[in-house]
Order: C-alpha cells, then structure tokens, then sequence
C-alpha cells in the first residue's frame, strides 16, 4: 500500500478544512483527486508531504507515518506544490542541483540530467527560470519533484494555466511516470482524469463523496464524469 | 544543511546584496576613520581603531538588516518555502543554514577592515605599538554583535512576507537593543532600574568585550540572545502549523 490515510482532519478556528476523512492508494495507480476549489485537495495534500500537521487523524506513505516520520516520508515522496513555486533569479540547472542536494541525492549529477530529459526541458536547459514559459515552468517544478526518484508522487493541480498542447505533453510525462511509480494528483478539470487516470476519489466540503475505479463509477451512474461530479458536488444547498 | 547554506551564500554573490553591503560598510567606516573632520585618526593623534568600532554598530544595524530581510519573507512571497519544508530537512537546519549564510558575509566585511588595522600599525610611534587587545576584543565584540543583528534580523524576515517592513521592524529592534536600553541607564529618575535595564542592551556588553577583556558572562549574553532570536524565529516558522 502506497498512501494509507486515516480518519485525518485539519481545522482551522471552526472552519472544518478536512473532515476524517480515509483512502488508500495501491502501488503503481495513477488516482485523481477531485473536488471543486476549497475543498479539502491541496489542505490532504500538505498534511501528506509534511508543509502541515493534521489536527486528527493520520496515516502512511509506504509504510512509514507522515505525521512521526515526516522527515523520512519526505525522502520517499516527490511534491509539486499549487502554483508550483520557484526561485525565478536561479538557472533550471542550478534550481534542480540545489533541490537534488536538499533531497540528498548521491549522484546529483545523473539525477538532474534524468530529470531534465524525462520532463523534455533539455532545449531551455540552460535558461534562468524566470525566462520560461508558464509550460517549461510547470516541468521544472515536476522535475525538482522526480530528482530523488521517489516512490510516490504528488501533484497538486499539475496542469491549471497550460495551454492545451503543453496539457497534454504534460499528460504524456505523467501518464509515463505513472508505470514506475504511484501518483496522485488533484484537479478539477475532468477530462484530465479521465485521460490519466484509473481511479478517482472525489472529495466535497472536506468529506470524501466518492472513492472508485472510474469505469465503475461511470457504470454505476450511468453518465458522464462531469456530470457525476456536478451530481456529487453540488447536491448541498448553497448557503 | 550545507546545500541551502551554499545556495544562500550563491544567492548573496549573485544578485549585488554582497557587494553593496561590504562597499558600503568599507566606505562608511574608511570615512569616519580617516576623514570626517573631529574625530577621525589624525585629529586624535591616537594609532587606535577606536573611532571605527564605535560607529561600526549603527553601520551593521543598518546593513545586516539589509542582507537578512530577503531571507525568509522572499521564501514566503514566492511560495518557495512550502518546497523547502517538504523536503527531508528540519525546519531548524532551514534557519541555522540561513543564519550561518548571512554572518559568513558579514564576518568577510569585517575581515577586510584588517587592512585598516595593519594601516593604523604602521602609523603608531613605534611601529606596530597598538593595543592589540582591545583591538581583537573589539572585532570579536562586532562578531558576535552582528550574530544578535542576524538573529534579529531572520525573525523580522520570518513574521511578515514583505522585505521592507522586515527591514524596518529588524532595524528598529535591533536599534532598541542596542541603543534605547543603554540610554535608560542614564536617565536619572530611573536611577537603578535603568541601569538594570541597560545590562540588557547589547551596547553595554559590548563595550565591555571591546576592552580587550573577554568576558565569559559577556560571550554568554551574546551567544543566549541569538539563541533566543532564533527560537522566535522557529516559533514562527513552525506557526504555520498551528
């Protein structure tokens, strides 16, 4: 078992955030998260990678606890933070041996090249950050999160703000990546999901509303993704 | 660890920061030694550094303040500390790496006022009749002064994620510390109050290691004021978390 989650909750004051919610993703599956914006991705998403604590609750990343290993589950996990933050003044490679360091990567050297070459950054290669384009930004933020070659990986909303060529080269790395190694990652775009992934787990308000393998969940519903999805989410009255 | 501090250090050398920072510290303390009239070494007739070490802090309040205040607000305002912190580095290796960055920059600037030393030296009667105590005390005293301006310094960049108001709050403070509490001492109605206040203040044991007397209770009161600034600083760090 990948990712194991238990009954994990962040509040913030009274504002439920996260409500004990539980999934499990198995080795080697690609899983969508879903859910409309605010609803609990990127907050599950940080309490896995360590940016923050749960307030109950917890689980495993390769059966090591995030919460009492956070340090160990950090080596083990690459992380692509939303809006994928970086240092615009440094160059990519500079950015990514600086990153291989920090992950204690042995072999700096092959790592950032391996990284280069599988996120198809090598024509820009020797570019500072903030001279690319919204596109090779986004594969310099997945790279940094290949380099310690992780078992698992998570990517909160991979592909907002690309143009419809650089998604679905974007796709491509994933879906490739996706062979050797578990990923999970949110968005709220369907047709990502359905050309990427194998199970989806959708989440509204902080609860999780559905947790399935996609053609089942589509079978059982009997119509369109989006459709589920407006079905599931939206069923609560707007205040 | 030493991965971040070599990227700080990279960082400080890439953009202009390092070298404005010991231009500018070099010059003002090579004017106010040689050439701004009344007190500088020729006025005195005295081969002493002295006149140096007495404007030298207010020059660093200023200029550490200017190195520290990018270090962790620009981290916040980029979202760039949220890739720091998931990697498998703790939270106190973040902030003692970026603090030992910042005293290699200003320990550098310090350094090379050497020559200013070697200058004094050879104009003393005879050559090289300089108290040499005082002196080292002194640029000891600066070290570890800036050690506390650092500290400061990385806590007003920890609590805001805009450079300027990290820039004004560590200067303000740093100025608080080292200059408002001495002057309490010398307000009469406070009489033995303020002259426990101003035991507090970094000028007071400053003054004292710049005798050329190391003072073990002085290195110890330098020393637990960073280590509290720097706590403060990991409070902070860790309040996201909250």
């Amino acid at each position: 078992m990948s990712i194991e989650v238990k009954k994990l909750s962040k509040t913030y004051g009274k504002q439920v955030a996260v409500n004990q919610i539980d999934f499990k993703v198995n080795t080697g599956e690609i899983v969508g998260f879903l859910g409309p914006n605010g609803a609990g991705k990127s907050t599950t998403m940080k309490m896995i990678t360590g940016f923050i604590p749960p307030s109950s609750g917890g689980g495993t990343v390769c059966d090591t606890d995030f919460v009492e290993q956070s340090i160990e589950v950090r080596k083990i996990v690459g992380y692509l933070p939303e809006n994928n933050p970086l240092y615009p003044e440094m160059f990519i490679k500079e950015y990514l041996t600086f990153m291989a360091g920090l992950s204690q990567v042995k072999d700096i050297k092959n790592a950032v090249d391996h990284a280069i070459e599988i996120t198809r950054l090598v024509p820009e290669r020797h570019k500072k950050i903030g001279q690319l384009s919204k596109g090779y930004r986004q594969r310099v933020g997945l790279a940094q999160a290949l380099l310690h070659n992780p078992k698992v990986l998570i990517l909160d909303e991979p592909t907002s703000g690309l143009d419809p060529i650089q998604v679905s080269e974007m796709r491509h790395v994933i879906t490739d990546l996706g062979k050797e190694k578990t990923v999970m990652l949110s968005t709220h775009i369907m047709q990502e999901v359905e050309a990427m992934c194998e199970r989806v787990i959708m989440i509204n308000r902080g609860t999780i509303v559905a947790d399935e393998k996609l053609i089942e969940l589509k079978s059982n519903h009997q119509s369109s993704l989006e459709e589920i999805f407006k079905k599931l989410t939206q069923n609560v009255d707007p205040i | 660890m030493w991965t971040l501090y070599k990227k700080e250090i990279r960082s400080y050398l890439g953009s202009l920061i390092a070298y404005i920072v010991i231009g500018v510290y070099l010059v003002l303390t090579g004017l106010f030694l040689w050439f701004v009239d009344g007190n500088n070494v020729f006025d005195l007739g005295i081969a002493s550094l002295q006149v140096m070490f007495d404007i030298a802090p207010y020059i660093l309040i200023f200029l550490v303040s200017a190195i520290t205040m990018k270090s962790i607000a620009d981290e916040k305002r980029l979202g760039t500390l949220e890739i720091l912190t998931t990697k498998p580095i703790s939270d106190t290796a973040i902030i003692l790496a970026k603090f030992l960055a910042s005293i290699t920059l200003i320990s550098f600037a310090l350094m090379l006022t050497s020559v200013y030393a070697y200058t004094i030296s050879n104009l003393a009667n005879p050559i090289g009749n300089v108290d040499w105590g005082a002196m080292m005390g002194s640029y000891l005293g600066l070290l570890l002064l800036s050690a506390c301006y650092t500290s400061i310094g990385l806590f007003s960049s920890s609590v805001t994620d805009n450079q300027i108001v990290a820039l004004l709050s560590s200067m303000v403070i740093s100025f608080f510390f080292y200059n408002v509490l001495s002057l309490l001492g010398d307000v009469s109605w406070l009489d033995s109050v303020g002259r426990s206040l101003s035991w507090f203040g970094l000028e007071f044991h400053y003054n004292s290691i710049s005798r050329g007397v190391v003072d073990t209770r002085d290195v110890v009161y330098f020393g637990g004021f960073t280590a509290v600034f720097l706590g403060f600083t990991q409070l902070v760090f860790e309040s996201r978390k909250w």
